[in-house]
């Protein structure tokens, strides 16, 4: 293999399981770090500056990072990095003076966004500091987009939610409530200098069955119905819920049924356990409050006596594997009862409000097609995110997809080419602070995952605003930030320096090191002190070393980031050096754009 | 050295011996050596060897004297029996527990200050007994523990750091134990865990006396240039001749050694030692053809490396005096004590 390049930023970057993982790259080991030194408003901010919502991220997220953490791999289970963001956010001070400052001039560009959700949001947040104007139209009476709508509030209290949307929208966005854009060319005929469509996917997708329509008020599309009662216009439901479908709006669907008189919720899926869409913890969840959660079961056709629902009938099905295909066949049929019936089945993009002659190019889905770097729709000046861009994602997804198309936002009203990106960087310092100390916390913490307490089953029902999960009290805090690996700090080799003693090797508990005749990467990933078996995972493989041409070689899958390689090394060798990933924002560029600074306020 | 305890995490994928155990579950406490002495390496490749051999702990006992290198066995395998003895006297406690219990893995660790100066005496007395046993020197030519003066394996010409030249003419443990009659004699460098590992096994299930001098660089006194026990001295000098891969009773026998002959040697517990031949000039089964070969290489500054002697038929001590072979604390009290009237008897064989 050639030698690694570790001054390729992506390298150390990717060695940061979490922060590769997360679409927004936010630097989770140093704010964990900021965590445990008590500085919260210092680790939210550092939060802020990638994801813009870390308190509702904090709750609500689908944690990309989790399942990427390398704790995972050593211990089973990875750092409870979504709840630590919580606990900051939760814990934070004073953050508004912290916040980038806003120019006392506008720079004269004014850019629409269309839908006040988390995309859009994040493109305000970005262009904000610059001196855009921007002007966010949003159908409903309140800004927050599927956050408001979709997420129950007792996942997601109002508060929280209000409090970071108003960090944004209190900085200058024009917000035009309950004023839905209804006419695409009607809006670019206003002369914005930019526009931004953050409208999500708002059409719940529909099931085209036998009696489908015969009882309109007791069959519920899941996204529209929980907006409904998010808004107070729905506040109850029957005993007998089916929720059909398996995804996480299922989840919310049936915990809210249970908060509005539900009493035997079920959610129906089509498919086995292990292929359901929803994630782990809100199934867990789900289950934690009794709700059934039928496999196999796939919707025959609704049952109705004198025009009023009574049920459903389902076809159970039975999945073999064929060369790759997942084959069903129907083993037998089963009715169940139902007084509401909500279908949870997905949703899909929906853009009756855009022309098809103004330039804008759809796709067969009718999604629309979008640059996936630029976030630019064929028409120039016309950006997209969000759900709105690409199908229904998450959050996380929105928000990056707001940083890129700021970022193009200000080079297009620049008069910039934006399929140039600005690249990340990546600066390292060493961590050595001693003979034997380190500036980060070495040490291997025995400690299994915190579990979060939740509310108790006999008092979260009592109204829907209760949140359930209580956060990590200070102590649990305390021990989970120690479960991180640190993957941030960094094993940086010189080659030159290397007398090939092995003590390195023999002193890492976890057998990352190898020192081996070079070969081929599949040849030298057998010949490895443990074989690196896991592929996703990087190969560290040095120069030519000075005494015998053989190469040192790292597995990164299960380093621990304990520093003994380096505290081990008679010849400094090793040294354990902290990486930070940068990330360029809108703010970071072009520089002569960028407001001077004495006509900031403070 | 490290203040830092190797942490309680292991590779999740650690493969396990017959015995169910990990590598992870023959590691000794922390070793306070400096960072990147070689010793360290020699008691990983001791941890790598038990593991490998699947040897329970509690079969093996770990002996030593005095110096840097007699620390080592608090570093390997700790639920092993052990002993740190005086200063050059490890030779004769491992006599006498050899001699009191037969049925254990013996393996002393000394340096070349333990075993070629003050213990010089007893090291040549057990390898002549053919005591069995693993016999280790930790070889650096220096006494590291005292701040690093020459030692008597130190070769002629090489420079202390301070910048005194060694006038003094070294002693070789291997040239040594050729010459005394040793039925086991090889050589290795800490650097080297291929060659070391398998000779280490091979030591441990010989049945007799195995010398295994290792050179063993100490990073803090003896790794600079002119120095003749350095890294890079030593990778640059080192001459394999005879590679021995240890194959276990019912493993089947692959060499990865294409050219020159192989040598298979049974061992008495039906394992086998491979000596593959490096170098197609040496004969690793002809003391005196090896003892020539040594001197003529060592005459050159070259530093020749393998298993280089192995005879498995020599006796070793306990059937050389047919002892019991059960351990002696097995014995009734009295078979170990006779009485006054046999005492008399005895006694009377020599009036």
């Amino acid at each position: 293999m050639k030698p690694t390049d570790v001054s390729n930023p992506d390298y150390f970057h990717r060695v940061v399981d979490c922060q590769w993982a997360c679409p927004a790259h936010t630097d989770v080991p140093e704010y964990i770090r900021l965590i445990a030194q008590g500085r919260f408003t210092d680790a939210y901010l550092l939060n802020r500056e990638s994801n813009v919502f870390p308190g509702i991220l904090g709750r609500v997220c689908d944690r990309p990072c989790e399942p990427a953490c390398r704790r995972g791999r050593v211990d089973e289970k990875p750092v409870a990095i979504c709840r630590l963001k919580r606990s900051a956010a939760d814990q934070k001070g004073e953050i508004v003076q912290r916040l980038p400052p806003l120019p006392t001039r506008k720079n004269g560009k004014r850019v629409a966004c269309i839908g006040a959700g988390c995309a859009s949001l994040t493109v305000a947040n970005d262009l904000l500091p610059l001196g855009y104007e921007v002007t966010i139209f949003e159908k409903q009476s309140e800004p927050g987009g599927l956050m408001r709508t979709n997420i129950p509030a007792f996942r997601l209290p109002t508060e929280v939610l209000s409090e970071e949307i108003h960090m944004i929208t209190d900085r200058g966005v024009d917000l035009r409530l309950n004023e839905p854009i209804t006419s695409m060319k009607e809006l670019l005929a206003l002369g914005f200098d930019a526009v931004f469509v953050g409208s999500g996917a708002p059409r719940g997708k529909n099931l085209e069955i036998p009696g489908r329509y015969d009882d309109l008020a007791h069959v519920h599309i899941g996204i529209d119905w929980l907006e409904s009662v998010a808004f107070g216009h729905v506040s109850s439901i029957g005993r007998n819920v089916l929720i059909i479908g398996a995804g996480n709006t299922a989840m919310d669907c049936c915990r809210t049924s249970l908060r509005l008189g539900g009493a035997n919720v079920k959610v129906m899926a089509r498919k086995p356990l292990t292929m359901l869409k929803a994630s782990d913890w809100e199934m867990e969840e789900a289950m934690e409050e009794n709700v059934e959660i039928i496999l196999c079961h796939a919707p025959k056709d609704f049952v109705l006596e004198d025009k009023r629902i009574r049920g459903l009938n389902f076809e159970i099905l039975a999945y073999r594997e064929e060369d790759g295909k997942l084959l069903s066949e129907v083993v037998g049929s089963n009715f169940l009862p139902a007084d509401d019936i909500i279908l949870a089945i997905g949703q899909e993009n929906a853009f009756p409000w855009i022309e098809r002659d103004i330039g804008l190019a759809f796709d067969r889905q009718d999604v629309p097609v979008v640059d996936r770097r630029t976030m630019q729709g064929t028409l120039p000046g016309v950006f997209f995110g969000g759900d709105a861009a690409f199908g229904p994602e998450n959050i996380i997804w929105a928000v990056e997809h707001g940083h890129q198309a700021a970022i193009s936002i200000h080079k297009y009203c620049q008069g910039e080419d934006i399929h140039e990106r600005p690249a990340a960087t990546l600066n390292l310092t060493s961590a050595k602070m001693g003979i034997h100390e380190w500036s980060y916390s070495n040490r291997f913490d025995t400690s299994v995952r915190r579990v979060v307490p939740h509310v108790s089953l006999s008092t979260r029902f009592k109204n829907i605003n209760i949140e359930v999960e209580l956060g990590f009290t200070p102590e649990q805090t305390q021990v989970e930030v120690e479960r991180c690996l640190n993957c941030d700090i960094q094993t940086v080799f010189f080659a030159s320096k290397c007398i090939e003693c092995d003590a390195c090797i023999d002193v890492c508990p976890t057998e990352c090191l190898t020192l081996a005749v070079n070969g081929e990467e599949d040849d030298l990933r057998k010949r490895l002190k443990v074989p690196a078996d896991n592929r996703k995972q990087l190969l560290f493989v040095s120069s030519p070393l000075p005494q015998t041409g053989r190469v040192m070689v790292k597995d990164e899958d299960q380093c621990v980031h304990c520093g003994l390689c380096a505290e081990r090394c008679p010849t400094a060798a090793w040294d354990m050096q902290k990486s930070t990933v940068k990330i360029p924002y809108a703010l970071d560029g072009p520089a002569e754009s960028v407001p001077h600074p004495g006509q900031s306020h403070r | 050295m490290s203040f830092m305890k190797k942490p309680e995490v292991s590779h999740s994928r650690l493969s396990h011996n017959s015995l169910g155990r990990t590598l992870r579950e023959y590691e000794g406490s922390m070793s306070t050596l400096c960072a990147g002495c070689g010793h360290d390496s020699v008691t990983a490749a001791l941890i790598q060897a038990f593991w490998e051999l699947s040897i329970e702990p509690c079969q093996i006992v770990k002996m030593s004297g005095i110096g840097c290198s007699s620390k080592t066995p608090a570093y390997f395998v700790q639920e092993a029996h052990g002993i740190n003895a005086v200063h050059g006297r490890m030779p004769s406690i491992a006599t006498g527990a050899h001699a009191a219990n037969r049925n254990l893995y013996y393996v002393g660790i000394s340096g070349d200050g333990d075993s070629l100066s003050i213990g010089l005496g007893q090291f040549i007395h057990a390898l002549r007994r053919n005591i069995n046993m693993l016999y280790l020197i930790e070889n650096n030519g220096v006494y590291g523990l005292t701040k690093g003066q020459f030692s008597a394996s130190a070769d002629v010409g090489s420079k202390a750091k301070k910048g005194e030249i060694n006038q003094q003419p070294p002693i070789d443990p291997v040239t040594l134990a050729l010459t005394l009659g040793g039925s086991f004699v090889a050589r290795s460098f800490s650097g080297d865990k291929a060659q070391l590992v398998p000779l280490i096994k091979a030591g441990i299930m010989h049945n007799g006396f195995a010398l295994l001098d290792v050179l063993s660089p100490c990073v803090t006194f003896n790794d600079h240039e002119d120095s003749t026990k350095s890294y890079a001295h030593t990778r640059q000098y080192d001459r394999p001749v005879v590679h021995a891969d240890f194959i276990q009773p019912h493993q089947s026998i692959s060499t990865d050694y294409a050219n020159g002959e192989i040598i298979p040697v049974e061992l008495h517990d039906g394992s086998t030692v491979l000596l593959s031949k490096v170098s197609n000039d040496y004969n690793p089964i002809d003391r005196a053809a090896a003892y020539q070969y040594l001197l003529d290489r060592q005459k050159r500054g070259e530093i020749v490396t393998g298993l280089l002697y192995i005879n498995e038929n020599q006796e070793e001590f306990h059937t050389v005096h047919r002892t019991t072979e059960e351990p002696l604390r097995d014995l009734p009290h009295v078979a170990l004590c006779p009485g006054s009237a046999v005492l008399e008897e005895i006694q009377h064989l020599y009036r």
